[in-house]
């Protein structure tokens, strides 16, 4: 699936998006997975409280399934207006 | 209203807009549509409180939920109040002080759905639209955080 990164979230990883293979089941394993690549996603991910997530574009939440879905976005919380 | 509901506009632009020639265009629109009222709201790049001079501003999105999210808003709005047209204009990229940056507007036969809906649009556009602001400083650059009170803001939406 394609991972997106926005804001903070994406000059932290350094890339704005990215093609993870993965078998995580939902939001949460996906996150644990990539904490675990490197020191950057391990930086990014420390705080969930402090991130969104959207799931096929849509806002959820961090226990969605991951099951038949094509793109999930990490972002801080949003300041449009 | 006499006039047909129309879909929302949405717009989504990383170019400087006039929000008078906006209006211009969304009250003639809203006239047809056979409004008695519009209610138009404009949000302005300021300088920040401070020592620090903003140079500018940079806005970041998410290109297709940005337009999905937006329209949501905006259909949600047209279901709870009777309003149409419906107008949210909102730039991305670089942006200077005193520059617009975005636009909401409703029409509705009387003021007060049309004021109901634009503050609820607003509220939100604050939240729960993809966008993310960075201030440039002649101190550095930092991202925009997200106030507690404009999440706090959307429970009065929930509460009737």
């Amino acid at each position: 699936m394609d991972v997106l990164y926005f804001a903070w979230v994406r000059e932290r990883i350094g890339v704005p998006k990215e093609r993870v293979q993965t078998s995580a089941a939902t939001v949460q394993e996906l996150v644990a997975e990539l904490r675990g690549r490197e020191e950057r996603y391990a930086l990014a991910f420390a705080d969930l409280d402090a991130l969104r997530v959207a799931v096929d574009q849509e806002l959820s939440e961090f226990d969605a399934s991951l099951a038949g879905v094509r793109e999930v976005a990490f972002f801080p919380p949003m300041t449009g207006g | 209203m006499s006039g047909k509901r129309s879909a929302p506009e949405i717009r989504v632009q990383p170019a400087p807009f006039d929000p008078g020639a906006v209006l211009s265009e969304f009250t003639a629109k809203a006239a047809l549509a056979g409004a008695g009222a519009l209610v138009s709201f404009t949000g302005l790049v300021r300088d920040i409180p401070g020592a620090e001079t903003l140079d500018h501003m940079e806005i970041e999105h998410y290109p297709g939920m940005t337009e999905s999210a937006l329209t949501s808003i905006a259909e949600e709005a047209m279901t709870r109040w009777a309003v149409s047209p419906v107008l949210i204009l909102h730039r991305f990229g670089t942006m200077r002080p005193e520059e617009p940056i975005m636009m909401v507007a409703t029409a509705s036969a009387h003021r007060q759905d049309a004021f109901l809906a634009a503050d609820f649009l607003m509220d939100y556009l604050k939240s729960r639209a993809p966008f993310w602001k960075k201030e440039v400083t002649t101190g550095g650059t930092a991202w925009v955080a997200a106030k507690d009170s404009d999440e706090h803001a959307l429970k009065r939406w929930s509460e009737d």
